[in-house]
C-alpha cells in the first residue's frame, strides 16, 4: 500500500481506538503479525511504520509470536533486596530458557521486567495478568503446572 | 505518631465490589454536596484553601491547576485520572483501588464537575490488568445509582510503558501513538488531550477530594505542615520487616515510618520516592516527610548495612536506560553512559575519573532533559556521591589497585 492509497481520517480521533485494538490482538494471537499490522493501518488510515512504531513501544506488545503463558519476574530495587535473582534462575531452570526466549514447545515465554506493583510482595512476577508475590524457588514448580 | 487512616477509611472495610457498603459511609455525600450546594469555582476555591497538593510525584497545588482548566477556552475539556503507577517502589494506588475504587469514582465525578469536563479516563498500567473489573464495576454501580449523569469514565489501559505515567507522554498514548514526552508549554491545563484543556491528576490526589468537600478545607488544612497539608500514603519496601503501605500525616519523620511502623533494623539508607528519589543515609533518618523535604510518590525503599550503595545505583540506573522513551539526547544518551560507568564499578572495574564524569553528566541531563525522567534520573547517582562518597572512592581505588597487580596501566 502506498502513502497515497491510504484512506483519509475521518477523524484524529479514530486513532485513539489503536492501543486497544493493538492489546486485543495480542491477546488473541498472542503477538502482532506483520499482515495484521498492515490490515490495522489500512483500516486507520496511517501508515504502516505507525501502527510498527506504536507496536514495538510498547513492552506487553510483541511482534514476534510469544508462549501461550508469559511470565515476568520483576527486576527493580525493591525485589532484587528479596532475592529476585533466585527465583529467575530457577524459572531458567525448570523452563530451560532464558530471559526473552520461549519454550519450544510454544507454552511459556519469560521475561524480566521493571516493578509490577507488587514490592510489598517481593520477589514478584506477573503470569499472564495474575500476580504471584513472596516467591520463593519451591513455589516456582507449581506455579508453572498450573499453567496450562 | 501512630498510622492515621483517613484517605484509606474505608480500605479493608467496605466490599469493593459493593457499592451499598460504601453508601453507608457517607459514600457520594461529597459529590452531592458540591453539584447541589456549590458552584464549580467554590468547589475549586475549597481545593485550594486545603492546600491539597498532587501525589504523582511532582506536588503541583491541585486547586491551581483546576482553575487554569476551568478558566481555559474551549468547547470539551478532560480528566484523566494517572493510574499507571509505574514508578519502582509504588503501589499504594494499586492498593487503593482494589480496596475503595468507590471513592476514586466519587473523587473524579467532583473533579470533573468544578473543571467542566463530560468526558474523563483512568489511565491503567498494563500491569493492573486484574483491576479493570473492579474498577469497571464501580463505575457502572455508581451510573446506575445516578451519580454520573454528568459524567462518562473511560478505563484505557497501557501497554507497558514507565514513561506512560509522564503526563504528557500518557496523552499520547491515550491518542494511540507511542508514549514520548512533549515539548512544553503549552500545558496540559490549557492544550492536553487532543489539543483540548485537560485536567492530569493521581489516583491518590483524586482520593483527597471527597474528604476535602465534605469536610471543609478549613479541616484538612490543619493536617500536615505548612506547605504540605493532609495524610500521604506511603508504599514501605527492602529491608524492613512489614512491608506494606501506611498512611501517615505529612511532616511525620522517615524514623516512625521505617523503624517503628515497618520495622526496618541496621538501616543503610532510605530511598524516597521511586527510583528518582533522594537517598537519606541513616544519620539523617529523623528527616519529617512532605514536599519541603522529601516526598516523591511516597515509595520508601530501605537498604540495610548489607548492601552495595553502587550496586544499588548501577541498578537504578538501568532502570531509567531501559524506560527512557529516547526522543532527547541529554535522556537516552546519559542514562546509557550512566550504566557503562556505574556497571564498570559496581564489577571492580573504575577509573579516576568516573567520579567526575558521572557529575559532569548529571548537571547536563538535569538541565537539559525534556522531561522529569531525564531531569531526576541523576538525583541517586548525585545523592550516594554525596553522602557515601568513600564506597565509590574505595571500589575505585580497589580497582586502580587490581589493575596494577594484573600489569595494566590505570
Ligand atoms: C517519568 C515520569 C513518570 C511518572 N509516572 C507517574 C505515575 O506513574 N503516576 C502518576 O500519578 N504520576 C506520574 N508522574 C507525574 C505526572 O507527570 C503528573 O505530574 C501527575 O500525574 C500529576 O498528578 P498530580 O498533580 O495529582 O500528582 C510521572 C512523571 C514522570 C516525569
Ligand atoms: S520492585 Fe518488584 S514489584 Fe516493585
Amino acid at each position: 500500500m502506498s502513502e497515497n492509497e491510504k484512506k483519509p481520517l475521518v477523524d484524529e480521533r479514530e486513532r485513539e481506538k489503536l492501543l486497544a485494538i493493538l492489546e486485543d490482538a495480542q491477546g488473541k494471537l498472542g503477538y502482532l503479525p506483520e499482515g495484521f499490522i498492515a490490515n490495522t493501518a489500512h483500516s486507520l488510515g496511517l501508515s504502516i511504520s505507525e501502527i510498527y512504531g506504536v507496536s514495538t513501544f510498547y513492552s506487553f506488545l510483541s511482534t514476534r509470536p510469544l508462549g501461550k503463558n508469559v511470565i515476568r519476574i520483576c527486576k527493580s530495587v525493591p525485589c532484587y533486596l528479596k532475592n529476585s535473582r533466585m527465583i529467575i534462575e530457577s524459572i531458567q531452570k525448570e523452563l530451560g530458557i532464558t530471559p526473552g526466549e520461549t519454550t519450544p514447545d510454544g507454552r511459556f515465554s519469560f521475561e524480566l521486567t521493571n516493578c509490577i506493583g507488587a514490592c510489598d510482595k517481593a520477589p514478584a512476577m506477573l503470569v499472564n495478568d495474575d500476580v504471584h508475590g513472596t516467591l520463593t524457588p519451591d513455589k516456582i514448580p507449581e506455579v508453572l503446572r498450573a499453567c496450562v | 505518631m501512630a498510622e492515621k487512616r483517613i484517605l484509606l477509611k474505608n480500605c479493608e472495610v467496605i466490599d469493593p465490589r459493593d457499592i451499598d457498603t460504601y453508601l453507608d459511609r457517607d459514600g457520594f455525600k461529597a459529590l452531592a454536596k458540591a453539584r447541589d450546594e456549590m458552584t464549580p469555582e467554590e468547589t475549586i476555591g475549597e481545593v485550594k484553601t486545603s492546600g491539597l497538593r498532587g501525589r504523582g510525584g511532582a506536588g503541583f497545588p491541585c486547586g491551581a491547576k483546576w482553575e487554569l482548566a476551568r478558566k481555559a477556552q474551549g468547547d470539551e475539556k478532560f480528566l484523566i485520572c494517572n493510574a499507571d503507577e509505574g514508578e519502582v517502589g509504588t503501589f499504594k494506588d494499586r492498593y487503593i483501588m482494589e480496596n475503595d475504587p468507590f471513592t476514586l469514582v466519587e473523587g473524579m465525578g467532583i473533579a470533573a464537575y468544578a473543571i467542566g469536563a463530560k468526558t474523563a479516563y483512568i489511565y491503567l498500567r498494563a500491569e493492573y490488568h486484574f483491576l479493570l473489573d473492579v474498577l469497571n464495576s464501580a463505575i457502572d454501580q455508581a451510573k446506575e445509582k445516578g451519580f454520573l449523569e454528568h459524567l462518562d469514565i473511560h478505563i484505557r489501559e497501557g501497554a507497558g510503558s514507565y514513561i506512560c505515567g509522564e503526563e504528557s507522554a500518557l496523552m499520547d498514548s491515550i491518542e494511540g501513538k507511542r508514549g514520548e514526552a512533549r515539548f512544553r508549554p503549552p500545558f496540559p491545563p490549557t492544550r492536553g488531550l487532543w489539543g483540548k484543556p485537560t485536567i492530569i491528576n493521581n489516583v491518590e490526589t483524586l482520593m483527597n477530594i471527597p474528604q476535602i468537600i465534605l469536610n471543609g478545607a478549613e479541616w484538612y488544612s490543619k493536617l500536615g505542615t505548612e506547605q504540605s497539608k493532609g495524610t500521604k500514603v506511603f508504599s514501605v519496601s527492602g529491608d524492613v520487616e512489614r512491608p506494606g503501605i501506611y498512611e501517615m500525616v505529612l511532616g511525620c519523620e522517615l524514623k516512625e515510618l521505617v523503624i517503628d511502623l515497618a520495622g526496618a533494623k541496621n538501616v543503610k539508607m532510605a530511598q524516597v520516592g521511586g527510583a528518582a528519589g533522594k537517598v537519606i543515609p541513616y544519620s539523617m533518618i529523623d528527616i519529617a516527610l512532605s514536599y519541603e523535604t522529601v516526598l516523591g510518590s511516597g515509595a520508601v525503599t530501605v537498604l540495610d548495612e548489607s548492601r552495595d550503595t553502587i550496586d544499588f545505583v548501577y541498578r537504578t540506573m538501568e532502570f531509567f536506560a531501559e524506560e527512557s522513551c529516547g526522543k532527547c539526547a541529554p535522556c537516552r544518551e546519559g542514562t546509557e553512559v550512566m550504566v557503562e560507568i556505574l556497571g564498570r564499578l559496581a564489577v571492580g572495574d573504575g577509573a579516576e575519573e568516573d567520579i567526575q564524569a558521572l557529575e559532569d553528566l548529571s548537571n547536563v541531563m538535569m538541565l537539559s532533559s525534556l522531561c522529569g525522567l531525564g531531569q531526576a534520573a541523576p538525583i541517586p547517582v548525585l545523592d550516594t556521591l554525596k553522602h557515601f562518597r568513600n564506597d565509590y572512592e574505595n571500589r575505585i581505588s580497589q580497582s586502580v589497585f587490581l589493575r596494577s597487580l594484573r600489569g595494566i596501566n590505570s
